[in-house]
């Protein structure tokens, strides 16, 4: 990085409340993404601080980040970050393993899991031979296999057309309003942060430009 | 995560990249295999030297003499402990010290005469020695036709089997061309006469003042033996031994009871030497130390192979360090596997960060990698030292033959190697893990997860 430092993140102050839908909006490079990797303990701040549930993260040992990632947080991404060498359900039960949930229960916790995001079959496929908006469905079925109360989604829809892209967000409404999970959603289309998110914040050159309610939220379910 | 999961999660990963994993495996199973080979190749080495001692029986016993004898071994070597003439006799209150001597199983003196046998009216002459009871147990019997002694004080015999040839009139021939079982059996049952001359004290105090009476003993012949129980004395090597307890008994005058007539200070038999029986080779160094604390002179085969035997160790030390090049060539390529490996699955090693793998769940997964390479390499390395040992034995033994000599087990391949070298070469792959390992639970997870 040479010597000028970057401050990807700089002199944010924000609160999520639980429950909340909150969605990170702005270009590229405004420091979205490294906020949401703060939030997931995945990488730390050099000053300030994060507090989760009334806890700091950056008094936790890695190993216990590694179990705050395990059963705090659930993780989406753009790109999916399915293993390709594993099938559907081995993807999902993957965090199951880490969190040594006993062998005869990772079955049903899956198939759950799975039934949570509305996919039911294509269980011993392999994620190349699924289309992107299923890929998405067994990424959120993985983040939610340990039954997190935050889920932190880094552009879920960035690899999705419009029509696969509206379903990954209507699922995730209503896993924010059946399951009352917190969700934090990092997205450059304001369009869809509008429409799901009950909280608009803006980023640019990492600090916050704005922060404000969203308008035009429509409720879960309902077409527009 | 369990422990379970990491050897599966290691499967599969062995599985996705096969080829490359196979050739590391193969590099370990050569490795193992050279390991295997050059010490089989000495351990058998070693055995082929050190076998006929063994079968002897004489591995774990100690022949005690007195410092009084001068003539007794290993002279030079007592610089410590009493003078000759102030160290104690060998007599039966001495064997009695050295029978409690931790680890002795059992002390016998040993008692042999020259004498004459008659057998259907036709004298010999020959060397008869006693033996203990416990050597029924021993090796120096195998191939012995009849049995052994039916009990401790048994009036019986069992011959050498060139002394049963000259008792049948066939002395000729040399001791190879005598087939034991042709000689046993027309003498196996039959009655010879042994004379002998017994010392009898005489009831004074001077030590010097005994009679010696001859007595005549019928015995019955219940064995021949192939082998010689008594191969580690030469020009004293007797062909007609008798049971222990019965030659004690007998009180027969030996050869150096004259001799020693001036040195004695009581009327008790002395005895020239006595015999220690131990209860395992690898106590004899200790009981030995003992025995010349009590202050006599000790030897063992054991001393007499000591050179033997640390031409062994070295030779073993370095046939390991050779095969074991081979192992350090192969434990580097474990490393360079998995740190390939590391730099393929970096981004799958950031997804399972992500999803809550921890530090230790990561470096557990390359240990199980390395480990599972390790020990099938292990395996295979294994089977494979064995199997070049047999063709290399085989091949030998085809030579050996060709150049007119006995097949020879040149090879040895014992379970106790096996055992370490599986241990050793999955040690060895865990060792080569470590830091694979722990670079991949070092990995910063947003990195690897940026890393397309």
């Amino acid at each position: 990085m040479g010597s000028a430092t970057i401050r990807a993140v700089d002199g944010i102050s924000l609160k999520v409340e639980a429950g909340e839908f909150v969605a990170l909006l702005g270009a590229s490079g405004s420091g979205k993404s490294s906020l949401l990797n703060l939030l997931a303990g995945l990488d730390s701040p050099s000053a300030g601080s994060v507090i989760v549930e009334n806890q700091s993260l950056s008094g936790l040992s890695r190993e216990e980040l590694a179990k705050y990632r395990r059963h705090t947080v659930g993780m989406v991404f753009q790109s999916f970050n399915l293993i390709p060498s594993m099938t559907v359900l081995e993807n999902v039960e993957l965090p199951l393993r880490f969190a040594e949930v006993e062998r005869t229960k990772r079955g049903a916790l899956a198939m759950s899991a799975l039934e949570k995001v509305g996919l039911s079959g294509r269980l011993k496929h392999r994620p190349i031979e699924l289309s992107g908006g299923e890929q998405q469905r067994v990424a959120m079925a993985r983040a939610l296999i340990n039954q997190p109360r935050i889920l932190l989604a880094d552009e879920p829809t960035g690899n999705l057309d419009s029509r696969t892209g509206t379903e990954v967000m209507e699922l995730i409404r209503r896993l924010n309003e059946s399951l009352k999970m917190t969700v934090v959603l990092v997205t450059h289309e304001r369009d869809l942060a509008e429409k799901y998110a009950d909280r608009l914040i803006f980023l640019a050159d990492g600090k916050v430009s704005a922060d404000q309610p969203s308008t035009t939220r429509i409720v879960a379910g309902a077409k527009p | 995560m369990k422990l379970y999961d990491s050897i599966e999660l290691a499967a599969r990963n062995l599985r996705e990249s096969a080829l490359r994993n196979s050739l590391t495996t193969l590099g370990i199973s050569v490795g193992v295999a050279s390991l295997v080979a050059m010490l089989s190749l000495g351990i058998g080495l070693q055995q082929l030297a050190s076998r006929r001692l063994q079968r002897s029986g004489l591995f774990d016993s100690i022949v005690v003499t007195s410092r009084r004898d001068l003539r007794g071994f290993n002279r030079e070597q007592e610089e410590s402990g009493p003078a000759p003439a102030e160290s104690p006799d060998l007599n039966e209150a001495a064997r009695l010290k050295i029978a409690n001597v931790a680890g002795v199983v059992e002390v016998y003196p040993d008692l042999r005469f020259i004498t004459e046998v008659r057998f259907e009216d036709k004298p010999h002459l020959t060397m008869v020695a006693g033996l203990p009871f416990s050597s029924k147990d021993g090796d120096s019997f195998e191939g012995m036709q009849g049995r052994f002694f039916s009990s401790e004080d048994a009036h019986e015999v069992i011959l050498q089997k060139s002394f049963a040839a000259e008792l049948l009139g066939k002395s000729s021939r040399g001791p190879d061309e005598i087939n034991v079982g042709e000689v046993a059996k027309p003498l196996l049952g039959k009655q010879l006469v042994m004379r002998y001359a017994e010392r009898e004290s005489s009831g004074g105090q001077d030590a010097a003042s005994y009679s010696v009476i001859s007595h005549e003993m019928p015995l019955t012949i219940v064995g021949v033996t192939d082998l010689d129980p008594d191969s580690m004395r030469g020009s004293a090597r007797a062909r007609l031994f008798i049971p222990q307890k019965l030659i004690e008994g007998m009180h027969p005058m030996q050869a150096y009871d004259m001799r020693a007539s001036n040195g004695v200070t009581s009327d008790q038999p002395i005895y020239s030497n006595v015999v220690a029986r131990v209860s395992g080779a690898s106590k004899v160094d200790a009981v030995e130390q003992a025995i010349k604390k009590l202050g006599f002179n000790t030897f063992s085969i054991l001393d007499a192979t000591k050179s033997m035997r640390r031409f062994f160790a070295i030779l073993d030390l370095f046939l390991g360090i050779f095969g074991s090049l081979a192992l350090t060539v192969a434990s580097i390529g474990i490393i360079n596997t998995l740190v390939m490996a590391i730099l393929e699955r970096r981004r799958e090693i950031g997804i399972m960060k992500a999803v809550g793998a921890s530090d230790a769940d990561v470096r557990g997964l390359f240990f199980a990698e390395a480990g599972a390479m390790g020990l099938l390499g292990g395996i295979c390395g294994s089977a494979l030292g064995w199997f070049i040992g047999r063709v290399i034995n085989f091949g030998t033994n085809i030579y050996l033959k060709r150049q007119g000599f006995p097949p020879e087990h040149i090879w040895s391949v014992p379970v106790w190697l096996v055992a370490g070298a599986l241990g050793f070469s999955f040690l060895v792959s865990l060792v080569s893990g470590l830091y694979p390992a722990s670079r991949a639970a070092r990995l910063d997870p947003v990195q690897a997860l940026r890393y397309e």
